[in-house]
């Protein structure tokens, strides 16, 4: 009998690789199913998130005016054919800055995030692996800097780093690493204790090697959200900043500055802080119903399931 | 006595696993999982271990894979004794002593398919480089472990129990292992998939000349399967045996309460059966009574087993026992 079950399994290549061409395609068909799955709301969220990043990448082909450009006599003014949003106190159009405003948004958010991702990840995940002395300093390390009020934090490191899009970035970055190490140094824990990190090991597999191909994958999940949440505290952060006159600069459009800036006409004409208001409000839900998405639809558990 | 050279020796094998506690994690007191343990196994057997949960069985396997750095005793695994070398030296003995997992749910990575669980076996190995060897190396191994190839392209969830334990298997074996540990294999399997498991363990071992240190807690499983078998009982060894002696020949006490609870499927003999029931609990591994660690609960304890600890001694037929009153006195 064992023969005859060892016959069938020696099936022809061809065979064999038919349905692995199948099966691929077949899986990039759940991704987008599960990715859309969620209805209605995950299909807008999508398609505004790709219209974001479109409007960040194309911004000087959607208006003809610049975003500095001054009208001194058109200020204050609402909606009408020729500034689409209304003007600004300086009288610069609304849309247009709205428009630029979602580069430096966007690129603040994703960049900063970026930071904290790979900083934050690697010293969680060699953090929880290693543990030992390396791992209770690091971790020590990031109490110390979360009993610094992220702020206060930014502040100094701005003071330091100056207000460039790239430095900005790495401050908001850097006070968001320990959330990240946190949570992953406690994934990372219960993690290494599963069998399948035993057997790597026992088949001769380097730490590095478990580390990267078995414990960060099965960490995606929770960094994915972090991530689509994070993007949004680092805007909302970026926006803080702008306030307090570090960060950002004044003439540049950034939905942050623009927000503290409207804030004091919110009376006379109240689209000034509502508009970038709304489109952070926007980018920010839209992001993390993408997030949810990604998370479900890259999980092999739910592939073939709907 | 069998001819063949061991493959493998415990001498005195201790594993204390430490208890701390304070701010400077002082060791109060330790957890003495495995007390002075010797067993040999020989090439090409089964060496079975038997005992109730928290008896060490587990614990001695890992020890013998270097998963636990035991705190003393030896291990010599073909002359050479591997409890002390540094993770660096013992490289090259590293894949040929594999474990099989307990629990196949756990054992595989929910995130690697079939074929990337096993391209990581074979490709560690570094022997094999091109795309076209590492594919026809693990279709050797599924047709090893009697898997279809198609399964290959699945991810562990759309695997059954028993498709998982075969995988498990195979991905030992890409290491061209010569001691496999089972530890437990076939306890979260259903019981006709045990069956199947269990020749599988078999037919591999006529074909591939493998060794195994299979741990249990089913006496009938390891009966089938084992050709000596060792009792634990709270860390220690308390009797090796024969496998074919197992229910006839065996002389401690604790072994035959072992075997009292094991049912028969005859009557008659069902109805005869006598049942040994022990009075009392485990003592804790913490702190472990002097002398004979089953004298609280052993019907023929006497003053000196409350005293000296029974040493472990051949009652000839390659037959061992730990204790002082097997034989004449318990009739």
């Amino acid at each position: 009998m064992d023969n005859e079950i060892r016959e069938i399994s020696c099936i022809t290549d061809e065979e064999t690789r038919l349905k692995a061409k199948k099966r691929r395609k077949q899986n990039i068909r759940y991704f987008f199913t599960v990715l859309f799955g969620r209805g209605i709301l995950a299909k807008i969220s999508f398609v505004l998130v790709c219209i974001f990043i479109l409007v960040a990448v194309f911004c000087p082909l959607l208006t003809s005016y610049t975003p500095f450009q001054q009208e001194l006599s058109n200020a204050l003014k609402g909606a009408s054919p020729q500034h689409l949003l209304g003007t600004d106190n300086l009288g610069r159009d609304l849309f247009t800055r709205i428009v630029y405003g979602a580069r430096f948004s966007l690129s603040i958010g994703l960049l900063s995030s970026v930071w904290a991702l790979v900083i934050g990840v690697a010293l969680g995940l060699a953090a929880g692996y290693f543990g030992g002395i390396f791992g209770g300093l690091v971790m020590r390390l990031m109490d110390a800097q979360l009993s610094i009020p992220p702020l206060i934090l930014a502040l100094c490191l701005a003071a330091v780093f100056g207000g460039a899009v790239f430095s900005i970035s790495l401050i908001i970055g850097i006070s968001a690493v320990p959330g990240y190490v946190r949570v992953i140094y406690g994934q990372v824990l219960s993690l290494r204790e599963y069998d399948y990190v035993e057997a790597a090991r026992l088949i001769g597999q380097g730490n590095f090697k478990i580390l990267f191909k078995h414990l960060l994958p099965n960490c995606f999940p929770t960094i994915i959200v972090m991530f689509t949440m994070g993007v949004g505290t680092a805007i909302m952060i970026e926006s803080g900043l702008a306030y307090l006159g570090i960060g950002i600069k004044a003439p540049t459009p950034s939905w942050g500055v623009m927000i503290f800036e409207g804030y004091k006409y919110i009376f006379s004409s109240p689209h000034l802080a509502l508009w970038p208001g709304i489109m952070l409000m926007l980018l920010i839900i839209s992001l993390s119903v993408v997030g949810d998405g990604l998370r479900d639809a890259l999980d092999p558990k739910l592939r073939g399931k709907l | 006595m069998n001819e063949k050279k061991p493959l493998l020796q415990v001498e005195g094998l201790k594993m204390y696993f430490p208890l701390k506690k304070g701010l400077l994690s002082r060791t109060y007191c330790h957890v003495k999982a495995v007390d002075d343990v010797s067993f040999e196994v020989r090439e090409g057997e089964t060496f079975g271990i038997v005992g109730e949960s928290g008896c060490g069985k587990t614990t001695t396997g890992k020890c013998i894979l270097r998963i636990h750095d035991p705190t003393d005793g030896k291990i010599i695994y073909n002359g050479r004794d591997i409890s002390k070398l540094p993770k660096s030296k013992f490289k090259e003995n590293r894949r040929e002593l594999q474990l099989i997992f307990q629990d196949p749910y756990e054992s595989l990575d929910p995130r690697q398919s079939v074929c990337s669980i096993l391209e990581e076996a074979i490709v560690c190995d570094r022997k094999f480089h091109t795309k076209e060897e590492i594919k026809k190396r693990m279709r050797e191994l599924l047709s090893l472990v009697e898997l279809h190839q198609d399964i290959a392209l699945r991810y562990p969830h759309e695997l059954s129990g028993g498709q998982r334990q075969r995988l498990g298997v195979a991905r030992a074996l890409a290491c061209n292992p010569k001691l496999i540990v089972c530890d437990e294999p076939v306890s979260a399997l259903d019981v006709s998939i045990q069956a199947q498991i269990i020749n599988l363990f078999r037919r591999l071992q006529e074909e591939l000349g493998l060794t195994y240190i299979f741990v249990a807690h089913d006496l009938a499983v390891v009966r089938h399967i084992a050709g000596r078998i060792g009792v634990m009982y709270l860390g220690r060894m308390v009797e090796i045996l024969d496998s074919d002696d197992l229910f006839e020949n065996s002389r401690h006490p604790y072994t035959k309460a072992l075997l009292s609870a094991v049912p028969t499927t005859d009557y008659y003999r069902e109805k005869r059966r006598e049942r040994i029931v022990l009075e009392g609990e485990v003592p804790s591994p913490i702190n472990a009574p002097p002398g004979c660690p089953f004298h609280p609960r052993c019907r023929y304890a006497t003053d000196i087993c409350r005293t000296t600890m029974p040493e472990l001694l051949d009652r000839g037929r390659n037959h061992l026992v730990a204790c002082y009153h097997d034989g004449p006195c318990e009739s």
